[in-house]
């Protein structure tokens, strides 16, 4: 089948058969990151703009190792160097960047749907690094990338996703792609932080960690965004510790071979225990590193390429 | 001015139950009942064969943007959409910039009114100064000149204190208080209903709870000071049960829904398209059903469209920072029509009444009626006839209607104010 998409805007709208083209794209990538010559020349002559109007470490930096490494030029623009600051507004912003003949967009919003927005006024690929509280589809793809190197398929897995799930794009992608690969999705957190609209995209929702915890093959925790606490979304990091952070015992609930996973940053003994996010169970790493070959087939698919042209021969 | 006869229309009349075939005479700007043979061959006469000939529309929610924001829209622009929809009279909004809350900006209104508008526009005035909820605007001084109700719309009062004096005191003057109902605390950032949609869409969620609280508290402070407080643009389905409930033990307290809330949902969100944002927002199917209920049932009074024009470039944007609103005045009446008659089986006289005789006695307006010495403001419309919508090419000065683009059906084909043809179905006069 071939790849047809322009655009990477969000997982719901993805089909199984297309992540898992994205996946096995990435499992060829992934081969050339351990050569001494890490770069192919996929992209060699293209020029991608990196425009991350909000904060952003990881994702930015991927995006730029994974351009790079398919010989990609790469520009990178923040929102504190752009001219938003000047009151430009995104769609000039934009028009401009394409008119200076870049080739493809990734960007960073804080408000959910302008990468949608920005597809419908561009030529160019627009590839969505996080809108808001919407999606982080690369995010999503490289989770279930990690999930499946350990698991093999994820039908019938039982993953449970734990913390800020209200205001968490990590989390709606992820929901999206686990639901579509037939994972047993449960989210759990406190009530404030995870409504129960969240059902009707085809998960669980709990509140008693234990019971969501026993016999789970992944773990995947997200930051407590510390500012929800000031708006009375719970009362404190320390209850939030006591009631929903993992630790050692809460670990042991889980299925013995079961992976932790986290999207960064860390709140090292908020959300997560410091020894268990360096153990032998935690992927935390991994995932950064996936991150780059997922976001190399992102980039390489919507840039016109093709899945069989980089699918191993072996 | 020539007199008129209008011959041969579907003439209704919801104030005196008429509906049937007739002729309407008009001499002088008054509606009489019959014209001499000489004066019938002088007269103008209007084929109506195959329209309905009603009141002059009327809607007591518009936002004109004069002064101060007339990139948006003027009293002139607006006044010629509103022809154009069928409307002969209109309440503006104490919104603009400056606000209303004082009366050299109302006599700047009454000024602009007199000299751009094509129909009749009347002023409302702040509840508070600066509309900011802080200290009663000088509310019998508006009232002297000529506002027809006072309201911070948009800006729901928040204080239960403040807006318990604003009871008491505007029922000194027999003066009504609108009310955007918003609990503000509730909705912090909010751009869309909170729900499933919000939840999917991961747009900050504006919860029907917060409208339902200030629903419930100014039925209670209605009740306990006996001012009559107008509930603007209900959206919730547990405000209406609030309302129902409230008028049954014969509260004071009356409402309206927009066209918008009774035709659209929060599933129109789907792809972030800002000229499905405005405040308050679409909600669920559940609750468009309850509000056409309310609307049955007398619960809600009347319609209202929140006519609210924002330019282009304001409305495109990213969704969390487009202004909201929408337009409203030409596509209200066709609009009407599809939900509430065609849709909903309403009949025709009483959605009529919901956009004529009923707003206009809750502000005490004379308008809505086809009497015998009334003014003659007329609305005559095809009820079947089809047509395209452009808002680029419509009548306000902005284009963000959710309607653009579509084809309606049901078409004003004469507007008339005070006896004199503004607008015959394709441009005003």
């Amino acid at each position: 089948m071939p790849w047809t998409r322009k655009h990477l805007i969000t997982l719901e709208e993805l089909s199984l058969a297309e992540i898992d083209q994205i996946h096995a794209t990435a499992v060829a990538f992934k081969r050339t990151l351990s050569r001494s010559v890490k770069k192919v020349p996929a992209l060699r002559g293209k020029t991608i703009v990196n425009l991350f109007l909000e904060p952003s470490t990881r994702t930015r930096m991927a995006f730029d190792m994974a351009a790079k490494r398919l010989s990609a030029d790469v520009i990178s623009l923040d929102g504190s160097s752009s001219s938003t600051t000047k009151g430009e507004t995104l769609r000039d912003t934009a028009e401009n960047i394409q008119a200076l003949q870049a080739d493809m967009i990734v960007i960073r919003h804080a408000a959910a749907g302008s990468p949608l927005y920005l597809s419908r006024i561009l030529d160019i690929p627009v590839i969505n690094a996080g809108d808001g509280a919407h999606e982080h589809p690369t995010q999503g793809l490289l989770d279930t990338f990690t999930m499946k190197e350990h698991l093999g398929s994820l039908r019938g897995r039982k993953v449970v996703i734990l913390g800020d799930i209200l205001f968490s794009r990590v989390a709606r992608s992820n929901i999206h792609a686990l639901v579509k690969m037939g994972a047993a999705v449960t989210l759990v957190g406190p009530s404030t932080l995870v409504p129960h609209w969240f059902t009707d995209l085809g998960v669980s929702v709990s509140h008693d960690l234990r019971s969501a915890l026993a016999d789970a093959e992944v773990v995947m925790l997200l930051r407590i965004q510390h500012e929800r606490q000031s708006s009375g979304h719970f009362p404190s990091l320390g209850e939030y510790t006591g009631m929903f952070g993992l630790n050692k015992t809460r670990a042991s609930w889980l299925n013995p071979k079961a992976i932790i996973m986290h999207p960064g940053p860390i709140n090292r003994g908020v959300e997560i225990d410091s020894d268990l996010a360096d153990g032998a169970r935690s992927v935390i790493l991994e995932q950064v590193t996936n991150g780059i070959a997922v976001r190399m087939a992102v980039l390489y698919l919507c840039a016109g390429g093709q899945p069989e042209l980089v699918m191993p021969t072996d | 001015m020539p007199s008129l006869w209008i011959q041969n229309a579907r003439v209704i009349d919801p104030a005196a139950k008429r509906d049937a075939r007739g002729d309407l005479f008009v001499v002088d700007g008054k509606l009489v009942p019959s014209l001499s043979a000489a004066a019938k061959k002088r007269a103008k006469k209007i084929d109506a064969a195959g329209l309905v000939a009603c009141p002059g529309l009327v809607d007591i929610h518009v936002h004109f943007r004069e002064p101060g924001q007339t990139h948006k829209e003027t009293i002139g622009t607006g006044s010629r959409a509103a022809a154009a929809g069928g409307f002969t009279t209109v309440v503006c909004m104490p919104n603009t910039s400056p606000v209303a809350d004082n009366a050299g900006t109302i006599q700047f209104i009454k000024d602009a009114v007199r000299r751009d508008a094509v129909i009749k526009v009347l002023p409302t005035g702040c509840i508070t100064v600066g509309m900011k909820g802080q200290t009663l605007a000088p509310i019998g001084s508006l009232q002297r000149m000529g506002v027809v109700a006072i309201t911070d719309d948009g800006e729901c009062v928040q204080s239960n204190e403040l807006m318990r004096r604003a009871c008491e005191y505007a029922k000194m003057f027999d003066l009504p208080i609108m009310d955007h109902c918003q609990d503000a605390s509730l909705t912090q950032g909010a751009v869309m209903n909170e729900g499933k949609m919000s939840t999917r869409l991961g747009l900050r969620g504006w919860p029907h709870t917060a409208e339902d609280i200030i629903v419930a508290r100014n039925v209670i402070l209605s009740e306990y000071t006996g001012a009559h407080i107008h509930l603007q643009h209900i959206s919730s389905r547990y405000s209406v049960g609030i309302i129902r409930r409230a008028k049954e033990r014969g509260v004071k307290v009356s409402a309206e829904a927009t066209p918008h809330h009774i035709a659209l949902t929060d599933e129109s969100l789907a792809s972030y398209d800002t000229n499905f944002k405005m405040n308050p927002p679409l909600r669920t199917e559940e609750d468009r059903r309850e509000l056409i209920a309310g609307l049955r049932d007398g619960t809600l009074d009347c319609l209202s469209t929140d006519h609210a024009p924002h330019t282009d470039y304001e409305k495109d944007k990213e969704f969390d920072y487009a202004p909201n609103g929408i337009l409203g005045m030409e596509t209200s009446l066709p609009v009407s029509l599809e939900i509430l008659v065609r849709q909903n089986k309403f009949k025709l006289p009483f959605v009529i009444d919901l956009m004529t005789r009923r707003p206009a006695n809750l502000m005490r307006l004379p308008a809505g009626t086809l009497a015998e010495g009334a003014a003659a403001d007329l609305c005559l419309f095809s009820e079947h006839e089809q047509w395209l919508y452009d808002a680029k090419t419509g009548f306000s000065k902005s284009s963000n209607s959710p309607w653009s683009g579509q084809t309606l059906t049901g078409r004003v084909k004469t507007t008339i104010v005070d006896g004199r043809i503004v607008y015959d179905g394709r441009k005003i006069l």
